[in-house]
């Protein structure tokens, strides 16, 4: 087994080493939908981090990453020593992610809101170039989904019928003023797909991902 | 009709919108995102017909339209945003902050309105700190064009560049063009003194200084604002004129002359919100932007009344 096929249990045994300080508790319960996009479903490698045809995936809800650096050490983007030092002095691991500083992070996250608009421009932007493989896949939280910039998002993505866009929400229940089934009935009344699927189910969770329309924009709710 | 008021009658939103049309076909690494402002027929409509994928129109959505602008900029596309400066500066500011240069990707911003030419529509299309706004966010370079003819050399080099650059417009213009730099032209040279034009308000400064033995410079270039040629003409009073708010440059000519004994005299456009309308020359009168009452404040600045 190379480090590239190291499994889900050392990616959660990485995430543990990220707790360096108790002001940022480990949360993983973003791991499960990292370890399927990474696993099963998003085209890129260490070696394709520069990559034109590279899939993207923005991590937008940039708080708590710790299951994220652990994914990205577990999959060879960074060496696993990083994260004994998260948001140390000279750390490249800050408690929100920086793009210009981590491989194969593709934003810099932590203000919540703008990692779907950028995935928007990114995904005009690929399409302008006629890079027509490559998809973007954005990761937001269902608290995150409160703020009005994504709204702006999702109605513009949805109206022109912007194909290469996936959104998961990580729905951890953390929405104030959230209801039941309200994240998917928002992103269909805007003209997307979606599928809900409990992220610890991973065949369901594949599914969700690559069972699409195909002619609209796809939001995945992966609830925990 | 004079030719230099027939020259004035293309403004600099018709200059943008025809240089910006023509480098959409002459670099395929431009692109041009937009919030409706400017999207119609006889503006970006025919652009946005023979570019389908590189101009973006989001609607009326202009923290969507930065962060687009990001997006494009990370896939190597080289953007170009406009709308009124409000909007396009404060509404969005967090993501013109984060979405460009925290990122590592920078756009160039043009924007029309300034700080009241659409005096009618009052306060919530005034953009007055703007530039102000802009210092307090790394790397900006700033271009203030006083006349529709010195807007295509500054917007052309931008989008040749990668940096972040932010192109104010205005209705407010100069009989005549100058030749545009980075540097600050100096029109004619005195001994009382220094003042400093930038764009739209040389007209008016020219009109103050008449008879006064100074030194008048133009500046359409304010970030970096030439520093150098400030410090060699080697004057230890100093007047800037500004069309947005008053003292935004005062920082930094203060840094530029922090090792010589000098006085800087800051004139602009007031915070005040005077919930007023009327027309821009009325606005000028109430923020003290009149060629008399320029003259008068340099009066009393340089002892000259």
């Amino acid at each position: 087994m190379t480090a590239l096929t190291t499994g889900l249990a050392e990616a959660r045994r990485l995430a543990q080493r990220t707790v360096v300080d108790p002001r940022y508790p480990i949360s993983t319960y973003t791991l499960d939908v990292l370890w399927v996009l990474y696993d099963r479903v998003l085209s890129v490698s260490p070696e394709r981090v520069d990559d034109p045809e590279r899939d993207r995936f923005l991590l937008s809800k940039g708080h708590l990453p710790g299951a994220y650096y652990a994914l990205l050490a577990a999959r060879g983007f960074i060496p696993s020593e990083w994260l004994d030092s998260v948001a140390a002095t000279d750390s490249p691991l800050g408690a929100h992610p920086d793009r210009t500083r981590v491989p194969g992070v593709e934003i810099s996250s932590g203000s919540l809101g703008h990692g779907l608009p950028i995935g928007v421009g990114m995904a005009l932007g690929l399409r302008a170039q006629g890079l027509t493989v490559p998809r973007v896949y954005v990761l937001i939280g269902d608290g995150e989904l409160d703020e009005g910039s994504n709204h702006e998002a999702m109605e513009y993505a949805g109206a022109t019928g912007l194909d290469s866009l996936t959104v998961v929400v990580s729905d951890n229940g953390s929405a104030t003023h959230g209801r039941p089934g309200g994240i998917a009935s928002r992103f269909t009344a805007a003209g997307w797909s979606a599928v809900t699927a409990p992220a610890s189910d991973h065949v369901r969770l594949e599914a969700a991902f690559t069972d699409r329309p195909g002619d609209r924009p796809h939001v995945v709710v992966a609830t925990s | 009709m004079s030719n230099s008021t027939m020259e004035a009658s293309v403004s600099m939103r018709e200059v943008f919108i025809a240089e910006t049309a023509r480098l959409l076909w002459d670099d395929p690494r431009s692109a041009l995102v937009l919030a409706a402002i400017s999207a119609g027929e006889g503006r970006f409509a025919d652009a946005a017909r023979d570019h389908p994928d590189r101009v973006v129109n989001v609607g009326i959505r202009e923290q969507l339209m930065v962060g687009v602008a990001g997006g494009l900029a990370l896939t190597g596309l080289r953007p170009i945003v406009h709308t009124y400066a409000p909007f396009l500066v404060e509404r969005a500011f967090e993501q013109v902050k984060l979405d460009l240069g925290h990122q590592g990707v920078g756009a160039v911003l043009v924007s029309v309105g300034a700080s009241y030419d659409w005096s009618e529509g009052g306060f919530t299309h005034f953009s007055p700190r703007d530039v102000a706004l802009f210092d307090t966010i790394e790397g900006w370079r700033v271009h203030v064009p006083g006349h529709a003819a010195e807007v295509a050399g500054p917007l052309t080099r931008a989008v040749a560049a990668d940096d972040s650059v932010y192109i104010r417009l205005s209705d407010r213009t100069n009989r005549e063009a100058r030749p545009v730099s980075d540097r600050l032209t100096v029109l004619r040279r005195g001994s009382a003194g220094l003042v400093i034009a930038v764009g739209p308000t040389l007209d008016p400064v020219l009109a103050a200084t008449e008879g006064l033995d100074v030194t008048v410079a133009y500046a359409t270039t304010v970030r970096p604002f030439d520093t150098e040629t400030l410090r060699e003409l080697g004057h230890d009073a100093v007047a800037i004129v500004e069309p947005y708010l008053a003292g935004t440059s005062s920082h930094v000519i203060g840094d530029a002359l922090a090792d010589r004994p000098h006085r800087l005299l800051s004139l602009g456009v007031g915070v005040d919100d005077l919930h007023r309308f009327g027309t821009p020359e009325d606005h000028d009168r109430w923020h003290g932007l009149t060629p008399d009452a320029i003259r008068a404040r340099l009066d009393v600045f340089l002892g000259t009344d």
